[in-house]
């Protein structure tokens, strides 16, 4: 007997997804991320989520689009462009709360909540302001060593994940072909639900014919649901399916300084749904090539 | 050879933070510490291992912004959060957007951590790295906005906040250099405060005091950073960096 297949449609995923819930998003930065769910969450009507992100213009977007009351990070940025402006002008005028930790520290919070414990100890964060600007923070002491006194990093707890690959099979299956996992395998443990968008979905045998078997980031007791989103990891980067849309991320970045630009860039590529969006980018882009 | 660069002077100040390293891996973040770091892998420390930026261990140092290199090794994310900082061996030299009189850095936000003026990056991890690894800083212009008092938000720890955190926190607590455009410090002032190590020809203590926003400590005469050795300047020139990007992040005087 065959496993069945967990293949959604993106309206599905996100129907699946309510209010107030936490939500992990995969990829690091401008690379990898689900664009095409994050988009989903902007036609919405989602709110008040708490966003868990290595973040990028996933958490730039939710924040832009007022769907996230609370952000968790390490930093944000479009890689290419140094600064996320979205994000930026969110911390700047306080209109969501924030908690931002070292990178290690979120790491070991992913991890400590796939491992299903409270905490993780580590040295990170220790000196730092991290531990007086969350204040929920706390250090635990070594039973071993009274002297070794380490943050308690506590577990991100995930409702749901989102992640992209570069492909799947219909069970959850995921494989990324690119030179890193980021974290994504931790996200999707670190979760009640996850849910992978990919840029194709194919046949269990053919994920093995031409990619190394460590390319199987993600295996299906990881994985809640499955969704085929050519193109949806844009504008980030999915190497080597395609490198980052640095020209629409140029676009996205220069719009977002006033109302009246992101207003025109809304309502050109975020208004319809992800059929619209890409018929947009694909007339953007025809446009920047002459 | 002649007509050493204000950037050449950089680049060396910044190998020569690396030269002592032995079989570590160099994270140098930003153009002139990559260009130092390539530097000192093609002179004093041959054994350092350096990375693409991204997840690709080089076996050879790429000229300037390229990153085409015989591969040697994988380091993605998460071997570099997981193993290589918290293993120690690691030196990162990373930006400030402020540095301060304790060795404490700033790349998180400016202003208030609950309404910043500016934010910039986040922490990152500059947490952790500052507890666990080596860590230098590289400011390509030296100001008194840069170089402060007292940093908005302790990204990077520096050594009374490492022992007042505690012997976990001080243990593997090591700042080791801060290069800048006028010259070379380190953190063995009175009380682990900023002291002069050198500064760059062309500069003076005079100019460094007047574009620092806090006292710098001086054990007597400052000496002058170093000249490039004639197989340095080959390297930089023909080899790491013939476009001279390098003169675009510190312009010649």
């Amino acid at each position: 007997m065959k496993a069945p297949s967990k293949e959604l449609t993106i309206d599905q995923i996100i129907g699946r997804i309510n209010s107030g819930m936490t939500v992990g998003i995969g990829g690091w930065g401008s690379r990898r991320k689900p664009m095409a769910l994050v988009r989903a969450i902007l036609r919405s009507d989602l709110t008040d989520l708490h966003i868990v992100s290595y973040a990028g213009p996933d958490v730039g977007l939710l924040l832009a689009a007022g769907k996230a009351s609370k952000v968790t990070y390490a930093f944000a940025t479009l890689d290419s462009i140094p600064l996320e402006p979205w994000f930026g002008r969110a911390r700047q005028e306080g209109t969501a709360q924030f908690r931002e930790w070292d990178e290690g520290m979120f790491q070991n919070g992913l991890r400590a909540a796939a491992q299903r414990v409270s905490f993780l100890p580590m040295r990170a964060g220790l000196g730092s302001a991290v531990l007086e600007n969350d204040t929920d923070l706390r250090t635990v002491v070594s039973p071993y060593d009274q002297d070794e006194e380490l943050v308690a990093v506590p577990a991100l707890n995930l409702d749901v994940a989102l992640v992209h690959m570069n492909r799947a099979d219909a069970m959850g299956n995921g494989q990324y072909l690119g030179p890193d996992p980021y974290f994504d395998d931790l996200f999707c443990m670190a979760a009640r639900e996850a849910y992978v968008s990919t840029e194709q979905i194919i046949d269990t045998a053919g994920l093995t014919v031409d990619a190394p078997l460590q390319s199987l980031l993600l295996n299906r007791t990881m994985v809640t649901g499955v969704v085929e989103t050519p193109n949806g990891a844009h504008f980030t980067d999915c190497t080597p399916t395609y490198g980052r849309d640095e020209k629409f991320q140029k676009a996205y970045a220069t719009a977002a300084k006033t109302p009246e630009d992101w207003a025109v860039f809304n309502q050109r590529f975020l208004s319809g749904d992800e059929a619209a969006y890409q018929a947009a980018v694909t007339a953007f882009t025809e446009e920047a090539t002459p | 050879m002649t007509d050493v660069t204000r950037a050449e002077y950089c680049a060396v100040a910044i190998a020569d933070c690396f030269a002592d390293d032995g079989e570590i891996m160099g994270s140098p973040m930003g153009l002139l510490p990559t260009l130092g770091a390539r530097l000192a892998k093609n002179t004093t420390n041959p054994l350092l291992m350096l990375t693409d930026g991204e997840a690709r261990i080089l076996r050879g140092t790429p000229p300037l912004g390229q990153t085409a290199d015989v591969t040697e090794g994988w380091m993605p994310f998460r071997l570099v959060l997981e193993s290589v900082v918290s293993f120690g061996k690691r030196h990162v030299m990373m930006g400030a957007t402020q540095v301060d009189r304790h060795g404490n850095q700033n790349i998180s936000a400016i202003g208030s951590w609950d309404k910043p003026t500016r934010q910039l990056l986040g922490v990152r991890g500059a947490p952790g790295n500052t507890v666990n690894n080596k860590t230098s800083y590289w400011v390509p212009k030296h100001s008194t906005r840069v170089v402060v008092e007292q940093v908005d938000i302790v990204s990077g720890v520096g050594r009374a906040r490492a022992e007042a955190a505690g012997p976990a926190a001080a243990k593997f607590h090591d700042v080791h250099r801060l290069v800048t455009d006028l010259g070379v410090f380190d953190f063995g002032g009175p009380g682990h405060t900023l002291r002069f190590v050198s500064v760059h020809p062309g500069s003076s203590v005079e100019e460094v005091r007047a574009a620092s926003g806090c006292e710098i400590h001086t054990d007597g005469d400052v000496p002058a950073t170093r000249e490039p050795t004639s197989e340095e300047l080959v390297l930089m020139r023909e080899l790491l960096d013939p476009r001279s990007l390098r003169d675009r992040e510190v312009a010649p005087r």
